[in-house]
């Protein structure tokens, strides 16, 4: 008997490979993108197809420039597309999607060494992007189920125009099903929500990161935003903006986010953190991804510092 | 998680291997020193059992005969472990009657000091039989007082399945063991540690202890269960430091199988020339659990177990996950040899390394509560240093961080090179 082949071990492996990984996720966005297209019209498809087919070029075309195999199929590049473009109004030229794919996969993650290399979430880079290049077309929105332009819930608190729910003419029942203004794969948080317990079951995401996100803005929001100290609406802090994607479809993403439990709880509380000091105080009306991004510089030294428990069989 | 594939031979009875034409049987068998002085010389006529080779150091164990027949040469061949040592070969004579070990006396424990014991286990050449083949004698001179005896049962790497049937064979010698090892280390608190996919073995032993102050742990089947650290913690709730050993948590583990070959050494005069070993894949015919003869050239083995389906890509001596690949199938069963894996070439595809998605599959899944992930990075830029930091030199090398990567990294190999590299 010759011919055996010789490694050390283990000598079997999981079957489960990257592109497992990455189509769970982009099957956990598919009903957020139904709702959207249903809530914002055929546009919204327009803008998602836009975004998804233009990161596929990108990818495979930078790929072929750097003379790496093309590896399209592994649905990463889908995955950054799709996000990217469900941070998108339903209502922009389909030129920007094109664009903000462009500066995702090109500038975020081939320029840093592709997937596993990039520190920052590469929708979250094309999008910081698109906002701060066109930030027009990033901020005009359009009413759901209508074709008239209206401002975020989150921009008219913003603005003083509304100060609460009441002001608005909405409730909660309309941040659920996705019947406020707003980008297109955030508003309904229903289909986020089955997306994310989808992930979840399939323990393709821990909830680590998102848990301590979602609960900090609200405990930051009860106290703080509110006419009065603890009479915050830390429901329409929660429900309201990019939160729920952020911090169940971003703040989960492996590359770009701790190794450890530990260090995933930390990152989210930083997200949070960050995302509460902007929308209170900073210039724009919603903080989630500059929250996300600028967590995303600190991954490598939480994973440096932050140790899971040793020996815990 | 892992799939076990033990259904191939669980349930198949031990046979015992045909005797072989010659066997080889090598100097070094065990963690320590080699035999370094030969009892026997070449055409000198051995019979089974027969003392071959000893050493003068104390972490060392002698090498017996396990056939009747003549040596016919002492020299470099194949080791499993080590890739080539010193091998004494003896060729069977068929005329020569086998030696047989009949049980002796019903109440022989009671005829030794524990030091007694020590000794007649010292000489029966008996070491960890789950693999590590640390020698017995050794772990059984604690050098202060245990409280915890375990008994491991628990047998985690998949497709073998020798320990279990074993149990389910062999319980009252397997006990008998105990009492022994019990008897020299002096200790009250006894376990007998299983995986729970191991129901007949379980209920064995659970009818077998009834008159006895042993407490059977039934243990959830999770590989790594049966490493040591690991399974003092699943029984006794104690942490063994990083550095320090199981008796410096009071507890002192032995495999089943090591019980088994204590009993026979000290209720038969038996040395350790035998043991059982899994043969099992896919691949295979007939697996099964056969006893054999150490120092039985593998090849016989698998074609006794055969014929094979396919063309056999890899043989692996031990379990999939911590076994060692074989560059040919001509190397002697060893005292460690708990089985030997085949498997062809679609199990044992290699495929591509890729770049860390710091997923977190690793550190998830490392008992031992270690980031694989950036271990294996700080070996790829050399850093040493951090590799330590991270706790490399507490890895036990249970090959889960690399089994369960999506990406096919090959961490523990990493983790292992870095413990070859850092400054103790």
């Amino acid at each position: 008997m010759d011919n055996l082949i010789v490694s050390t071990s283990p000598h079997i492996h999981r079957k489960e490979s990257v592109s497992y990984i990455m189509w769970a996720v982009v099957i956990a966005l598919i009903p957020s993108g139904i709702a959207g297209v249903w809530i914002f019209g055929i546009g919204a498809l327009w803008v998602m197809l836009a975004g998804v087919f233009s990161a596929l070029l990108f990818e495979a075309l930078i790929c072929r420039l750097r003379g790496k195999k093309v590896s399209i199929l592994d649905a990463s590049a889908i995955l950054t597309g799709l996000l990217l473009s469900y941070n998108l109004p339903a209502n922009v030229p389909l030129w920007l999607p094109v664009v903000g794919s462009f500066v995702a996969i090109a500038v975020a993650k081939q320029a840093f060494g592709g997937l596993g290399r990039n520190i920052f979430n590469p929708a979250l880079v094309g999008r910081a992007f698109l906002l701060a290049a066109w930030p027009t077309y990033m901020t005009t929105f359009i009413k759901p189920y209508d074709s008239i332009t209206a401002a975020t819930p989150l921009a008219l608190l913003k603005e003083g125009k509304a100060l609460n729910l009441g002001q608005m003419n909405l409730s909660y029942f309309d941040f659920l099903t996705g019947g406020r203004g707003g980008c297109i794969g955030e508003v309904c948080i229903v289909a986020l929500l089955i997306g994310a317990l989808y992930l979840w079951v399939r323990k393709i995401i821990s909830l680590h990161a998102p848990f301590a996100f979602i609960t900090i803005v609200a405990l930051l929001s009860w106290i703080f935003s509110g006419e009065a100290l603890f009479k915050g609406d830390f429901i329409f802090a929660v429900l309201s903006g990019g939160l729920i994607l952020g911090a169940f479809f971003m703040a989960t993403d492996y590359v770009t986010t701790p190794l450890t439990a530990k260090g995933q709880f930390i990152f989210g509380l930083g997200c949070g953190l960050l995302t509460f000091v902007i929308r209170k105080w900073g210039g724009y009306p919603e903080g989630v991804s500059y929250s996300i991004l600028i967590m995303n510089a600190f991954v490598p030294l939480i994973d440096r510092f932050v140790r899971p428990k040793r020996y815990s069989p | 998680m892992i799939k076990e594939n033990k259904e191939l031979t669980e349930n198949i009875a031990i046979k015992a291997m045909p005797l072989p034409e010659k066997a080889y049987i090598p100097l070094i068998q065990h963690i320590g020193r080699p035999c370094d002085i030969l009892k026997v010389k070449i055409n000198d006529t051995v019979k089974t059992g027969q003392l071959l080779a000893c050493a003068e150091a104390s972490v060392s164990s002698p090498v017996h005969a396990s056939i009747s027949g003549k040596i016919t040469a002492i020299g470099e061949y194949a080791h499993p472990i080590l890739g080539k040592s010193t091998a004494i070969t003896i060729e069977r004579d068929i005329n020569l009657t086998e030696e047989q070990f009949p049980l002796l006396d019903k109440s022989r424990i009671n005829s030794f000091s524990p030091d007694e014991l020590r000794l007649l286990i010292k000489n029966a050449g008996i070491v960890g039989m789950g693999g590590a083949t640390f020698p017995t004698h050794i772990k059984l001179s604690p050098p202060k007082p245990v409280d915890s005896l375990i008994i491991n049962g628990a047998e985690c790497e998949p497709y073998l399945t020798s320990d279990n049937r074993l149990m389910i064979e062999e319980s009252e010698g397997i006990l008998k063991g105990i009492e022994i090892i019990a008897k020299i280390l002096n200790v009250k608190n006894i376990y007998i540690a299983i995986e729970d996919n191991k129901a007949e073995a379980i209920s064995v032993f659970k009818n077998a202890i009834l008159n006895t102050q042993y407490t059977i742990r039934v243990l959830k089947t999770k590989y790594p269960q049966g490493a040591e650290k690991q399974l003092i913690y699943s029984v006794l709730r104690r942490k063994v430091p990083s550095g320090k050993l199981p008796l410096d948590v009071g507890a002192v583990v032995h495999n089943v199988a090591t019980c088994f070959a204590v009993f026979e050494a000290v209720y038969k005069n038996k040395p350790l020339y035998e043991r059982l070993v899994t043969v099992t894949g896919d691949i295979l015919k007939n697996p099964g659990n056969l006893k054999v003869r150490i120092g039985t050239p593998v090849k016989d083995l698998i074609s006794f177990c055969g014929p094979l389906k396919k063309e056999a890509k890899k043989i692996i001596m031990g379990g999939p996950m911590m076994g060692i690949a074989q560059f040919s199938d001509d190397f002697p069963v060893i005292k460690g040899t708990s089985g030997i894996l085949v498997l062809s070439e679609d199990e044992v595809k290699e495929a591509q390394e890729g770049i860390c998605l710091r997923c977190g599959e690793c550190v998830k899944n490392c008992p031992m509560g270690l980031t694989p992930a950036l271990i294996s990075m700080a070996v790829a830029s050399e850093k040493w240093d951090l590799a330590k930091e991270y706790g490399a030199l507490d890895c036990v090398e249970c090959g889960l961080c690399s089994y369960s990567c999506p990406v096919n990294r090959k961490i523990v190999q990493a983790v292992k090179y870095a413990k070859t590299k850092i400054k103790r």
